[in-house]
């Protein structure tokens, strides 16, 4: 009698230990946050998630991806989704979301949608920053008569050298075909016909020979240093941050193409509520507000904004004056037309 | 004597000998299955099950097979010329109904706009506006949203993508595709993979073909040097090849940039530098590098198997020094000569972490669209597709090679 009441002292200690065991693990469960890498990660590891961990004690694990949103399908179809938050871009943000891949939001967890600049606030994923690919030049190689507007990027003549671009038909025809004249509101309408589609590619032929292509948002800043190139399109912060770390370049904000970066879930994460508390804490104003100071993305949140520090206000594609010919993406038009597209660019860099 | 005849000599026990026999060999059999099965399970496992699944990929109408079943019913009479019926229209309102609920939507409209672009949100709008529809008429509704659900290409291509298995994927990995009146050809502005196989084939054709020019002599060198002498040398053939493929393609990529230690040489000496990465000079360079070590080591061990009485001998008959290397030498290396161009020209093949860092749009080969095709677009039907397609080619000139070379005369030492 008395052993196995020993047995069972012993089996509900154990079975309390578990459940505490479980619990007291839930209170610090591990995130996986995946994001774009160098300048950009080194932004958020300062502003999001250091303090975050600091105060919460839980354990963060940065990965790197480029879009790679195959992975997470694969995880998913495996059974086995290792990733907790993801930055997306918002092309991603949409097509993630149709495809089932994220998890649709609950704001009540994170902040009224109202709180957040119209168009951030999606279905499936947050605004955390405003970034805008603008080009910018090495400064050291056009001393006088500096580039200024769009059509420069494409003048070989007035500005020999080579420049790089994304390798991507995204936002490359829209600027092939504003600064072939088109003017901004006719873009999409003109891409959605063929002869939009080959007027662009003839505007892009006219500089092919001199473009160099980028994948990667920390290479554009790179291919500037090591004199790769003398032009290139970038994401402006990455240019600021080298701007920051001494280098002579100048960013062109004339027809910068504006866009957002998002928070999302994915669907089928091993820790939806850590995510969700991570979420709130970098949406917080005051956090987001921090994150300027390292890279120069404007926040999403109206109270975040007025917090920025003004010194840095010029610097950010927010910026009214930055903004002045600002265009922004159809996303609508690249979730239909991307795959096609895609492939005529790819048929057009092989000839 | 045979078996036949064993079956009528018995053994000390009194067991035919022939079953003795076959009892003997049955336990040997029993052992070399036992240990060929844990590499055998493992390969299945690990190589050839995940094969099979991905190649199904390539065949299958995963995101639409089961969800468009309305429609296809409804469909089943239609002539694929003319505009469907309003039982058609309500039957693709009910299953995107469904979908919408599902969240499944968005996969049917990804996989009817690869094969229709623009489709992807036609049906996105569609899908929100049946959703909040209680009956018909279906068929205005559809053609007032968008004017696009009035070609019966569209309805062709939804018909396509609501049976089980499709060949959009195959035929499109080969640039072709479906039109009106059977397979067609792409229009030329979107043929993109032949022109990826060729440059694929060509380029691991000439790698091969560089690193047996260069591996050969110092293979014969190696071989023919005194062993204290051939050890310190082949230190210089294995270093490179315990690095990583990784770090020696980022080697090369610091070498032969603009700002790079070659460029400023030539600067220094002839006053002018030259665009060397992102060509498919720096990709056949970087790549030969690489696989040199695999082409070189299989004909230096065949050529370490040759006594050298054989050429003494051919010169002692009076063959001169060419013809002696030539007549008697050299046809005994053409077995580690195969064997190491097949290796380096199946690896070759496969190459992607190398052209994608020091090669340039013209110089990505076929694993580099199908990592775009998995990790990009998430289409892992054409990512699978033109794997495939790779492996098959593959498969094909391995056969030739064995019908022309023969496979049993390769050697790997």
């Amino acid at each position: 009698m008395k052993s196995e009441l020993l047995i069972k002292a012993l089996v509900a200690s154990a079975a309390a230990a578990c459940v505490f065991g479980v619990h007291s693990a839930k209170a610090a469960e591990p995130l996986t946050i995946v994001s774009w890498g160098g300048a950009y990660s080194d932004s958020q590891r300062k502003a999001y998630y250091e303090p975050y961990m600091k105060q919460t004690g839980v354990k963060i694990t940065e990965e790197e991806y480029d879009a790679e949103l195959g992975k997470l399908k694969a995880m998913k179809e495996a059974g086995n989704v290792t990733w907790d938050v993801i930055d997306v871009d918002s092309a991603h943000a949409l097509s993630g979301c149709d495809e089932g891949l994220f998890e649709k939001l609950d704001y009540s967890k994170i902040a009224d949608t109202s709180k957040f600049l119209p168009g951030t606030a999606l279905d499936c994923a947050v605004g955390t920053i405003a970034y805008s690919t603008i080009f910018a030049f090495n400064a050291d190689v056009y001393k006088d008569n500096q580039p200024s507007v769009l059509e420069d990027l494409f003048d070989t003549k007035k500005y020999p050298g080579k420049r790089a671009l994304l390798k991507k038909p995204f936002g490359n025809l829209e600027w092939a075909l504003l600064a072939d004249g088109v003017p901004a509101g006719d873009v999409y309408k003109l891409l959605a016909t063929p002869e939009g589609v080959d007027r662009a590619f003839k505007k892009l032929d006219t500089i092919k020979s001199d473009i160099v292509w980028w994948e990667a948002g920390a290479q554009p800043p790179e291919l500037l240093a090591n004199g790769q190139v003398v032009m290139t399109s970038a994401f402006n912060g990455r240019i600021g941050n080298a701007i920051k770390e001494g280098k002579n370049f100048k960013i062109v904000w004339d027809r910068q193409e504006f866009d957002w970066d998002y928070w999302a879930i994915p669907a089928d994460s091993k820790h939806v509520e850590g995510a969700y508390d991570f979420i709130k804490f970098a949406s917080d104003p005051k956090n987001m507000s921090q994150q300027s100071k390292y890279i120069a993305y404007a926040p999403t949140r109206v109270e975040a904004i007025a917090m920025v520090d003004p010194k840095i206000a010029p610097t950010l594609p927010t910026y009214p004056e930055n903004m002045k010919t600002a265009v922004t993406t159809d996303l609508q038009f690249w979730a239909d037309n991307n795959e096609d597209l895609t492939k005529r660019f790819n048929a057009w860099l092989a000839q | 004597m045979s078996l036949a005849e064993a079956a009528f000599i018995q053994a000390v026990d009194g067991v035919p000998l022939k079953i003795k026999l076959a009892r003997a060999e049955r336990k040997r059999k029993l052992k070399a299955v036992g240990l060929v099965l844990p590499l055998f399970l493992f390969v299945v496992i690990t190589f050839l099950s995940p094969l099979l699944v991905m190649t199904l990929k390539s065949v299958e109408n995963e995101e639409t097979f089961g969800r468009l079943d309305r429609t296809r019913e409804a469909l089943a009479s239609w002539s694929g010329q003319d505009l469907p019926d309003e039982a058609a229209f309500a039957a693709l309102a009910a299953d995107l109904k469904i979908a919408g609920e599902q969240r499944l939507a968005g996969e049917i409209a990804k996989r009817i706009n690869y094969e229709f672009p623009g489709a992807q949100s036609k049906f996105k709008t569609i899908t929100r506006k049946v959703a909040a529809m209680e009956t018909g008429p279906y068929r205005e509704t559809f053609l007032s949203t968008d004017a696009a659900w009035g070609n019966p290409k569209l309805w062709r291509v939804i018909q396509g993508a609501s049976g089980k298995y499709t060949a959009y994927y195959w035929l499109s990995a080969v640039d072709l595709r479906q039109g009106a009146s059977g397979i067609e050809q792409v229009p030329a502005n979107q043929a993109v993979f032949l022109d990826v196989y060729g440059r694929t084939f060509w380029i691991a054709g000439l790698v091969t073909g560089l690193t047996l020019v260069l591996g050969f002599p110092v293979a014969y060198l190696l071989a023919t040097q005194p062993a204290s002498r051939a050890n310190v040398l082949m230190i210089f053939v294995m270093l490179p090849f315990w690095t990583s493929l990784l770090v020696r393609t980022t080697a090369w990529f610091v070498l032969l940039r603009n700002e790079g230690p070659l460029n400023d040489l030539a600067q220094l000496l002839i006053g002018s530098r030259f665009d060397m990465i992102f060509t498919r000079f720096a990709t056949i360079l970087a790549m030969t590098h690489i696989q040199l070590p695999f082409t070189l080591l299989p004909i230096y061990s065949v050529m370490k198997t040759i006594p050298p009485s054989h050429v003494r001998a051919a010169r002692s008959l009076g063959a001169g020094p060419f013809l002696a290397f030539w007549r008697v030498y050299f046809p005994q290396t053409v077995p580690g000569i195969a064997a190491g161009c097949l290796l380096t020209f199946i690896l070759s093949l496969g190459y992607y972490i190398t052209p994608a860092l020091v090669g340039g749009p013209r110089d990505q080969m076929v694993s580099n669209y199908v990592s775009y095709y998995m990790n990009n677009i998430i289409n892992f039907g054409q990512a699978s597709a033109l794997g495939a397609t790779l492996l098959i080619i593959t498969l094909v000139l391995y056969w030739a090679y064995n019908r022309l070379v023969g496979i049993d005369k390769m050697k790997l030492g």
